[in-house]
């Protein structure tokens, strides 16, 4: 029964998963590029960032269609209406990648003030997560999404290392605050992807629970909010 | 990732597929009553069209032109050019029980023949001229397996039509329709005397035959429209209550972002 709306919602979840493969390889390949200070690879990526959009936008073309004439409710609407969400978050994820790549052309003959080391680290991790968010997310794994979102805090933990490094050499040089600052933008904006990995593991939960509950995803959160 | 990919649609909308039935300035009459204006509409090959709008607007008067049904209403009149392929079907001398067997329909009620399941679909080949029992066999088989009916009633094609559910019945009148090899199947309304379960059953049917077949539904039954077909034709009447089409498009675009607000008005239900 209803084979034809259960194909397009496979082939839905196909586009999620190839949008989450090109967002991945992108925040790696951003990531790469800066620590080569390869500039060809920076603008690479944003041509990929536009595919990445039409991507998106594609794939909410398709939800808006099926929800238009498939009619579907509870666990299908759900489902629906969350591919929607995760589909923008991937998008926004991208938007970091592009960020980095940003700061990559901006930079343009100086120096990194340092080797990258911790921010590859960074990198690794979030994507990791990312990966695995998203498989919880397409296999409807509720165990596995409520797990990871802990796992932010070792990126947090990256991220408080790499800022307190970046301090020591401004302490020490005022002058290299600007390269200090560009790597402090590349840091953020791959805490931030951590974060947006929470919000998919979110609705994971949603999807077979239909509460939207937030997954505390950081210790850091609760000792500021006491 | 390493995930797979597990897409594999069936059947998929295709807006380049060749052209089936193409319908210029139609215009039925019964009597002087004008039923349709200026009709035009093309309907593509082994597609599903879905022909919606509000009642008495002239869809299964349209959807009756194609085999040419409306000839048995007294006093009906027909201009224009209705194209099977390449025949106006509606030019003088044409063979009219040759296009009712290229363009087959289904009614609204199951309404199988008080005769046997497998005397049912042989009954079109018959008539046709065919006698050979082991030829009737297999188009009685073929036939009911094409129309997700073979298995549930194999056993027993000596019983009367009638014996079976309404969802049943109407796959057996579509496995008759089936049986004299349409190229064009008409369905009026097909699920709307059928609970849910069987609908969806049709419906799913309905893609099944799209691979073989040019299917065209009438509905009144929006959704329906919607989850089964892949173009939609929305027809109102106009002020002189002739039936017009107003709007032809992709499915997927008449349920999102329709041109006409007319159609809007009618798929958002604020019309009609």
């Amino acid at each position: 029964m209803r084979k034809t709306f259960e194909t397009e919602i496979q082939a839905l979840k196909d586009e999620l998963i190839l949008l989450g493969s090109m967002v991945e390889q992108q925040i790696l390949d951003s990531v790469e590029a800066l620590k080569k200070r390869d500039i060809d690879a920076a603008r690479r990526i944003y041509e990929t960032d536009s595919k990445i959009n039409a991507k998106r936008y594609a794939i909410e073309e398709q939800v808006m269609i099926l929800i238009a004439t498939q009619q579907p409710m509870a666990h299908d609407l759900r489902l629906l209406a969350s591919i929607l969400e995760v589909a923008g978050e991937l998008e926004r994820m991208g938007d970091y990648a592009k960020g980095i790549a940003t700061v990559n052309l901006r930079m343009g003959n100086e120096p990194l003030l340092k080797p990258l080391i911790d921010i590859p680290r960074m990198a690794q991790k979030g994507t990791d997560m990312l990966h695995r968010a998203l498989t919880a997310f397409i296999n409807e794994d509720v165990e596995a999404a409520r797990a990871i979102p802990a796992e932010d805090d070792e990126v947090d933990a990256l991220y408080t290392q790499v800022y307190r490094e970046l301090m020591t050499f401004v302490l020490h040089d005022p002058s290299t605050i600007d390269r200090a600052n560009y790597m402090l933008w590349t840091a953020h904006n791959l805490e931030r992807v951590a974060d947006r990995v929470t919000n998919i593991c979110e609705r994971t939960v949603f999807i077979a629970t239909g509460e939207i509950q937030e997954i505390p995803s950081s210790n850091i959160d609760e000792k500021l909010r006491k | 990732m390493t995930m797979q990919l597990m897409t594999d649609i069936k059947h998929a909308t295709n807006s380049n597929a060749p052209i089936k039935v193409d319908v210029k300035n139609l215009d039925v009459h019964y009597g002087s009553f004008r039923a349709l204006r200026e009709i035009d509409l093309s309907i593509r090959e082994k597609q599903i069209t879905a022909i919606i709008g509000p009642s008495g607007c002239g869809k299964s008067t349209l959807l009756r032109s194609f085999n040419r049904m409306n000839d048995l209403t007294f006093g009906c009149r027909m201009s224009g050019e209705i194209r099977l392929d390449a025949q106006d079907i509606l030019a003088p001398g044409v063979d009219v029980v040759d296009i009712r067997r290229r363009v087959g329909m289904v009614f609204q009620r199951p309404n199988p023949f008080p005769k046997s399941i497998y005397d049912n679909v042989a009954y079109g080949p018959r008539l046709y001229g065919l006698r050979r029992r082991s030829d009737l066999d297999a188009i009685v088989e073929r036939s009911l397996k094409s129309a997700a009916l073979w298995d549930e009633v194999k056993d027993k094609l000596g019983q009367s039509g009638f014996s079976l559910s309404g969802g049943q019945q109407q796959r057996l009148c579509i496995a008759r329709a089936l049986a004299v090899e349409p190229e064009v199947i008409l369905m009026d309304e097909p699920a709307s005397a059928l609970d849910p379960i069987s609908t969806l059953r049709i419906e799913e049917l309905m893609h099944d035959l799209a691979h073989d077949y040019t299917i065209i539904i009438v509905t009144h039954n929006m959704q329906q429209a919607a989850r089964v077909s892949d173009f939609t034709a929305m027809m109102m009447i106009d002020d002189q209550r002739a039936g017009r089409m107003i709007e032809f498009d992709q499915t997927n675009i008449i349920f999102t972002r329709p041109k006409d607000k007319r159609t809007e008005d009618y798929v958002t239900g604020r019309f009609g």
